[in-house]
């Protein structure tokens, strides 16, 4: 039976904590504090003196109240009296309440700060480690100005006791990891390294730690620290398993010394004296001899900190990388654990391999084990194991084993989770680019990978793929077939539409003599495809299209009827619409030799690093920056990255940000378009803007606008939001490109583009009169709990703006969480010295966040299930605006950002789409269906709509958001 | 270096938090809740380690209870998960064959203990003894005039759950 049978009693905090737990609901919880709260306030405002024991009792209480997650406002000055009282109890209960719940009060912290020099200066231990307790604790930098000067004398002086020492030792950590500036070691440093020689073991265990961290800092002033420490660990390792007393921990000695220990000597290169080497090397050999004895006891302790100690050797010995008889038999020995029984050690295994892999005396040590690895694998059952196998094959790759490993990567692909298959993707493109010797493989494994995984197949990976074929002739027409082939596929997955239309675009003309790919036959594959494809990958067949005018004369005329046509030359997107009029015009016009020279084949892209490796990078951190670095070393540098043979420096991590790939492939960033991309909507509004001079002089009219928005000119306060603007913003939704707003003064274009959880908005100011704008200026601002969700960077605009011309400002948006409010952008401005004022809603929504999710019906069913839940669920049902016109709607689901799913749904009138949402900390899944009933007379035509979603806010404001758009 | 150390129940009732690195309540809350979900999502036989944003999180159940570490790229694993044993022995030998609700009771004595064992994410004092002989120090200052109660029983009862299983016994 649990009881308060040890240490002091506070029977009404027993009572309190009954009551709480004996609460049926929250509600009656929250009101059991609120009792609790305001009972406590009286007592501490009351005017009868409490005594020490009733303010522990009540302070413990709000401690607990504040551990439960409720906000405690109060108490601190209570909390900070109990410091000084003398009995112990109190003392303590004061101390953890201000450790947990201090915040940076000045008054209070001076306060608290007197209490500790008052503890410390006590001469009574157990107050002192007290004190020291609270320090390590709350590490403040108003803490270490007050004692980072005292500790070192507290933990040096010959007459401190050792628990305070331990204390002392440990605290001076945390602050100097906090301010290391406050903490100067200097005279202390020979007598805090020589703690390492300490008798008592516990003082050497918390010493240690704070040693490792100074000689990180300053490894030369605390370099006499390694031989001390090898003998020391020598000493353990000798040791027989009763030799320590209560430091043996299930018959291993000193397990957590001798961690700490080892993990000190890898600050250090290995020791230079002869002496000090061949006793650490005997060590290491008498760590691996005993991972080969049989245990000493069957608990799992004993073989945990037996192995602990045996994986920390290992560490050294990666580190040191010049023994190759121990990096040898710490490979074995690895090799032993990757089909050991226990789950934990198989992992660590796969792990520790990895970076044995990159040693040139263990690499091939570590291949030897493939065939586990591989199994691994195929059979683990753990997501995170098999994480952890993916690791190593990626790191044990080389060109003796590449076709092997990449084979094996493909297939597990196909059944990969989903959280490490975006990862998966990236490694499969890295290693065949890397050992690729011929280059059809290259091409079929990038375009099995989009075949396999298309959904997770970023950017980076395909526009890799076009530039290595680009670079490469002798491989373009095998592309070409290959691509051509793959587009067969009744379904193929809109990255490979991407590569199939570059590609043909480029090289078609390749595989145009086989009557069974005539350019005809050509061009007709490309646009069957075309209706299914969002904006982009539209955009980019366009650019194929007018390509193959210049390349196949005899398709000139069907093209030209296809751009002619309304759905493409009054495209409702700017950019589709403004290529199709381009090419158009275009193809009509120019002569031959102008058309030769314009639409010329791309010229090789320059030489730099994989965009691919830069983005496994950033997503693996800098540790596997590393790997990629020993990786370059062993191969000689032989990254293929096109004609001529790579050089290292194409993989230094220096080199690791590459511009933006996008902006050489498609032009579709405002960003100097290259080849066959138009100018861009920069000066598309220009334009627009240099069309209409009569709208622009007829729109001078100042008490027009300023009837519409009337803020006094004076105030330089933010608008208040247009009314229209929530409208505005709907527009949006399922578009990421067009107008915002425009009044007779000025317009504002967006074009945005939006990846993972990452978006960028492009605002284009356009001056629509004759006279300039002055006090020009923008903000974006975000409203209530907006600036937690979404994380918005921007920079200032020019403050003048000459009439018919335009300013352009990049807005870089991160969504960290999902979100409802939508930012704001305030635009201010003096026109003929009437102040404009004008807030509208910045088309930022949650939808812009999704990555569509191919599924089929049957997945789609189970996972709709899964999400029964009530407040999973949205619903809607509402009238249709405008009829209801099937590719409408489907162009309009397209534009919210879902996969459109076909024949999932048993009704083929209803649409069901899914995606994923992603932000910074979670992922939402998705699913939507919209249920028409068409057959109703116009008018009377509803739709019901329904979304599920894995967060009750997601479901409904996605629901609320896309009901608007029909 | 440990970043913080969280024990939750089954029922994902956070029961004990301990902080090394300074951070926002509300920081402190998303983290909980986040880690709480995905431990509590994970099958009995899988491994007790898993990588999260750039830590490492370490984790083992003991009876009712779950004890969560997070500590960085370099540290040891294995000595982590030791690191926690001996935590619940600690624990297990001050309370007497401790339960979940020693913990929930006994809150304040959880964290000295804890506070005893581990300073600023580093173990201060592995030797058992020389642990529990600190705690016991300081019990023998308390003032004997407090008052020394015995819960009784019935105030526990209508909560009889896995909460009162002791840790060892699984």
């Amino acid at each position: 039976m649990p009881a308060v049978s040890k240490g002091d009693g506070m029977r009404g905090l027993a009572v309190f904590i009954s009551d709480i737990r004996n609460c049926k609901s929250k509600e009656a919880e929250i009101k059991r504090i609120n009792k609790e709260l305001a009972n406590i306030r009286s007592k501490f405002k009351g005017d009868k003196a409490l005594d020490g024991y009733s303010k522990k009792k009540y302070v413990c209480k709000l401690l607990f109240i504040f551990l439960l997650g409720h906000d405690i406002d109060f108490g601190h000055m209570e909390a900070v009296n109990l410091l000084s009282s003398n009995k112990y109890t109190e003392k303590q209960i004061g101390y953890l309440f201000i450790s947990v719940l201090v915040n940076s009060n000045s008054e209070l912290i001076r306060l608290i700060n007197n209490a500790i020099k008052n503890d410390l200066s006590s001469r009574n231990p157990t107050f002192m480690c007290l004190a020291l307790h609270c320090i390590a604790n709350v590490g403040s930098r108003e803490m270490a100005e007050a004692f980072a000067g005292e500790i070192p004398r507290i933990l040096v002086a010959g007459d401190t006791m050792d628990s305070v020492k331990q204390s002392a030792a440990l605290c001076l950590l945390r602050l100097y990891k906090t301010c290391p500036d406050l903490v100067l070691m200097g005279e202390w440093t020979s007598r805090v390294v020589h703690l390492l020689n300490d008798q008592h073991m516990g003082v050497v265990t918390a010493a240690i730690s704070l040693i490792t961290c100074l000689s990180q800092k300053n490894p030369d002033e605390f370099k006499t620290c390694v031989s001390l420490a090898v003998s020391r660990l020598s000493r353990i390792v000798s040791s027989a398993s009763t030799d320590l007393q209560d430091y043996t921990y299930y018959f291993v000695p000193a397990p957590w010394l001798s961690c700490k220990l080892l993990r000190l000597l890898q600050c250090y290169p290995p020791p230079e004296d002869g002496a000090v080497k061949g006793r650490l090397v005997e060590c290491l050999e008498t760590i691996l001899n005993k991972a080969q004895e049989p245990p000493k006891s069957k608990k799992v302790q004993h073989s945990n900190a037996k192995n602990a100690i045996l994986f920390e050797a290992i560490a050294l010995i990666i580190h040191y990388d010049s023994e190759p008889n121990l990096l040898v038999r710490a490979c074995n020995q690895l090799g032993q654990f990757l089909q050991h029984r226990e789950t934990n050690l198989r992992y660590l295994a796969l792990e520790s391999m990895c970076t044995l892999a990159s040693s040139e005396f263990s690499h091939e040590a570590v291949k030897t084990h493939i065939e586990t690895v591989i199994n691994a694998l195929k059979t683990e059952r753990d997501v995170s194991v098999r994480q952890r196998a993916a690791d190593l094959l990626y790191a044990m790759c080389d060109r003796s084993n590449a076709k092997q490993i990449v084979a094996e990567m493909l297939s597990y692909l196909e059944t990969a989770d989903y959280s490490i298959r975006e990862e998966m993707v990236l490694k499969v493109a890295i290693l065949a680019e890397k050992y690729a010797v011929d280059y059809s493989w290259y091409v079929d494994t990038i375009l099995n990978l989009i075949r396999i995984a298309g959904d997770y197949v970023s950017e980076e990976v395909w526009y890799r793929v076009i530039q290595i074929v680009i670079n490469r002739d002798d491989v373009q027409g095998y592309a070409a077939k290959t691509v051509f082939e793959a587009l067969q596929a009744p379904a193929c997955h809109e990255n490979m539409v991407k590569v199939g239309g570059y590609i043909l675009g480029e090289f078609g003309n390749l595989i145009a003599g086989d009557p069974r790919s005539s350019p005809l036959v050509q061009f007709n594959l490309l646009h069957s495809k075309f209706h299914l494809c969002s904006v982009p990958t539209r955009a980019l067949l366009l650019s194929a299209y007018i390509k193959f005018i210049n390349l196949f004369p005899e398709t000139k005329s069907t093209i030209q009827e296809v751009l002619r046509c309304d759905s493409q030359i009054r495209n409702s997107d700017v950019e589709l619409q403004q290529r199709a009029v381009e090419y158009l015009k275009l193809s009509s016009i120019a002569s031959t030799d102008v058309l030769a020279t314009v639409l010329e084949e791309m010229p090789p892209f320059p030489e730099r690093e994989s965009s691919i490796l830069a983005k496994l990078k950033k997503k693996k951190g800098p540790g596997a920056v590393s790997v990629e670095l020993e990786d370059g070393k062993r191969e000689g540098g032989e990254l293929n990255g096109g004609g001529e043979r790579g050089d290292t420096p194409a993989m230094s991590a220096s080199n690791a940000s590459t511009p933006s790939p996008s902006a050489d492939l498609l032009g579709l960033r405002p960003a100097p378009a290259v080849g066959s991309a138009p100018p861009s909507v920069g000066s598309l509004l220009v334009d627009v803007f240099s069309e209409g001079p009569a709208a622009a002089s007829a729109g001078v009219n100042d008490d027009g606008f300023l009837s519409s928005a009337p803020p006094p000119a004076a105030s330089e306060e933010p608008a208040p939001p247009l009314p229209e603007a929530e409208d505005l913003l709907n527009k949006f939704v399922c578009k990421n490109n067009g107008v915002l707003f425009e009044n007779q003064l000025l317009q504002i274009g967006i074009k945005s583009e939006y990846r993972q959880n990452l978006g960028r908005m492009y605002l284009f100011y356009g001056n629509k009169t004759s006279v300039q704008f002055v006090s020009f200026s923008t903000a974006v601002s975000c409203p209530g709990e907006l600036p937690t969700q979404l994380n918005l960077q921007t920079k200032t605009v020019e403050p003048l703006i000459e009439g018919g011309a335009q300013v352009q400002q990049v807005v870089n948006i991160e969504c960290l969480t999902d979100f409802i409010d939508a930012p704001l952008l305030n635009i201010k401005f003096r026109y003929g010295g009437a102040l404009q004022n004008i807030t509208l809603k910045l088309p930022v929504t949650i939808n812009k966040f999704f990555q569509p999710t191919e599924m089929v019906s049957q997945e789609f069913f189970q996972r709709w299930k899964q999400l029964s839940q009530p407040q999973q669920e949205a619903q809607k049902i509402f009238k249709s605006g405008h009829g209801i016109d099937t590719e409408v709607v489907k162009a309009k689901l397209l534009g919210l950002g879902t996969a459109l799913l076909e024949n999932v749904d048993p009704n083929p009138e209803n649409f069901v789409c899914a995606g994923v949402i992603q932000t910074k900390g979670q992922q939402v899944g998705c699913l939507l269906r919209l249920e028409p009933n068409a057959q109703a007379q116009p008018g009377e035509q509803m739709y019901r709509l329904t979304l599920r979603s894995s967060k009750d806010t997601v479901s409904k404001r996605i629901c609320d958001l896309l009901s608007e758009q029909f | 270096m440990m970043q913080f150390m969280l024990l939750f129940s089954r029922q994902g009732k956070l029961r004990l938090q301990k902080w090394y690195v300074p951070l926002s309540d509300k920081e402190k809350k998303k983290i909980t809740r986040e880690l709480v979900q995905t431990v509590l999502a994970r099958k009995p036989k899988m491994c007790s380690f898993l990588e999260w944003r750039d830590l490492k999180i370490v984790y083992k159940r003991y009876a009712s209870l779950y004890f969560c570490c997070a500590i960085e790229d370099q540290d040891n694993e294995l000595i982590t998960l030791e690191i926690i044993h001996r935590y619940v022995e600690l624990l297990d030998k001050y309370f007497g064959s401790v339960c979940e609700l020693d913990i929930i009771f006994n809150f304040e004595k959880a964290y000295f203990i804890l506070d005893e064992f581990l300073l600023g994410g580093e173990a201060q004092e592995t030797s058992k003894k020389n642990v529990l002989k600190a705690i016991e120090q300081a019990d023998l200052l308390q003032e004997n005039l407090d008052f020394q109660i015995r819960l009784f029983p019935g105030m526990m009862s209508p909560n009889v759950s896995s909460e009162s299983s002791g840790l060892f016994q699984k």
